[in-house]
């Protein structure tokens, strides 16, 4: 393969005791349940440089879907832009706050378990893990940046809000990307797997072996199965009232543009939900098509960035990761300017190529992960969602 | 001969996007490398939406980046608005198991 980019690309992350580099230094207050997220949330607006997330689980959860929720909350503690955690738990939750902290220690930061019932109720909960914040986040400000390779970067991909300029604009470029990242050694992850529907031979032509080729067909399946076993037209749901509004009149359509993100280079595995890729180069993970549910599973995967492109705009952002978003077309860039990164509608307008835009957005990938703030980051945009897979009992 | 913007992503292809508001009864001419069509746009077409280059028969297969993006509901005439309209997905139909 000819090289795009001459360069060896670097930037200055954290190493931490796993070998894995972030490019943000987070104290993350983790709950495990629902009831402990009022409570996270407190010490966060007390303690600086501490994040939380708000979310519905944690408790009454079985079998695969107890085993989902675990490795995604496991996987926001390990994500290595987060410094140390404290797992915050009720006391008499299913997903017990220790066994996640168990799991998130194994990757060697600091881990510390706090439970209001232990405590004694909200207010001296709120204390105690403030109290155990101050230490790690001061700690954590000392960790000092150092040179470290594009090739220890999983960079997540991503689509919301697209447009009928998506597939012809922001997805190409971040295809180009992806490419990019792949040849530096990188690992450059494609999901959504509901907006893969009627693409997948595209990317089973690609796969690594055949192993890999069935399950890209294998999840497609099931995801489609899905609606089908519903008894619906896929489309009351996906595409959005947004999408066909800005043009796209079906699933297959939408996918077609959607798979574009994925550049040209091999498929070299097909990875579950919230897993941590095995393989370096292009992988994809077996999400859904909803925004925040995609974007904390490769999150939770291990991606310390996200590229996401969108048409019709969107504010999306992370606690722990910064998600650079591209727009596809030039009006709505100026239009939600607050919400976007970068505009790859200049592909449409005749002025920059995709390869032209493509290496922009290599270029601010570096500067984000030396430190460049996005505007997700700036506005507090702290988006978390688990793809459930079962019922709550 | 007309200043409107369009993209023809391949000459499999069935219908072409409009990159700027097309009035109708505007002729285009769309073109992917060697092939130029030209089509009178018989309806307004917006920015990012599709037209037909080409007569498309009442369930055949609509295509657009090469791909089948769904099927004709109807008989669509060269020029014609391509949308949820006329064109129906194939995949995700769980409306249609009986």
């Amino acid at each position: 393969m000819t090289k795009l980019f001459n360069d060896k690309m670097q930037f200055w992350g954290y190493r931490r005791p796993d070998g894995r580099v972030g490019v943000r230094n987070h104290v993350l207050i983790l709950p495990t349940i629902t009831c402990a997220t009022q409570t996270a949330q407190r010490v966060t607006e007390l303690v600086s440089g501490t994040v939380t997330f708000i979310h519905q689980h944690g408790c009454a959860q079985v079998g695969v879907d107890y085993d989902q929720t675990f490795r995604t909350y496991a996987g926001m503690g390990m994500n290595p832009n987060v410094y140390g955690v404290i797992v915050l738990g009720l006391g008499c939750e299913t997903h017990q706050a220790h066994s996640v902290a168990d799991e998130i220690a194994k990757c060697g930061k600091p881990v510390q378990t706090v439970s209001i019932q232990d405590n004694g109720g909200t207010l001296q909960t709120i204390a105690e893990v403030a109290k155990i914040a101050v230490k790690m986040v001061q700690d954590a400000s000392m960790v000092q940046r150092e040179l470290c390779d594009f090739s220890e970067l999983i960079v997540g991909t991503e689509c919301g809000g697209s447009d009928a300029c998506s597939g012809i604009s922001a997805n190409p470029a971040v295809g180009r990307t992806s490419d990019l990242i792949v040849e530096q050694g990188g690992t450059a992850i494609l999901a959504e797997t509901t907006e893969l529907i009627g693409a997948e031979h595209l990317l089973a032509n690609r796969a690594a072996n055949d192993q890999v080729a069935k399950k890209a067909y294998a999840v497609i399946k099931m995801m489609e199965n899905r609606s089908i076993q519903m008894g619906v037209d896929i489309r009351t749901g996906n595409p959005s009232p947004g999408n066909i509004r800005g043009g796209i009149s079906s699933l297959e359509e939408k996918s077609l543009g959607a798979a574009t993100k994925s550049g040209t280079t091999r498929l070299e595995e097909v990875i579950d939900y919230a897993q941590v890729p095995t393989k370096k180069g292009l992988v994809w993970m077996d999400t859904p098509g909803h925004d925040i549910e995609q974007l904390t599973g490769m999150v939770a995967g291990g991606a310390q960035v996200v590229l996401f492109t969108s048409g019709r705009g969107t504010p999306t952002g992370s606690p722990i990761v910064p998600v650079i978003k591209i727009s596809t077309n030039t009006p709505m860039f100026e239009r939600m300017n607050e919400n976007m990164d970068l505009d790859a509608g200049t592909i449409v307008d005749g002025k920059e190529t995709v390869a032209e835009v493509g290496k922009r957005i290599m270029q601010e990938i570096q500067d984000v992960s030396n430190g460049k703030l996005t505007k997700a980051e700036i506005l507090k945009q702290h988006d978390f969602g688990i793809w459930r897979i079962g019922p709550t009992f | 001969m007309s200043t409107y913007k369009t993209l023809y992503l391949s000459e499999k292809d069935s219908v072409a996007v409009a990159l700027n508001e097309i009035p109708e009864n505007t002729t285009v001419i769309v073109k992917v490398e060697d092939v130029e069509i030209s089509v009178k746009v018989l309806e307004p077409i917006s920015f990012g939406h599709k037209f037909a280059v080409k007569a498309i028969e009442q369930g055949a297969d609509i295509i657009k980046y090469g791909e089948v993006i769904g099927a004709a509901v109807v008989a669509i005439q060269a020029g014609q608005h391509v949308h949820v309209h006329n064109l129906e997905g194939k995949r995700g139909r769980g409306d249609k198991i009986v």
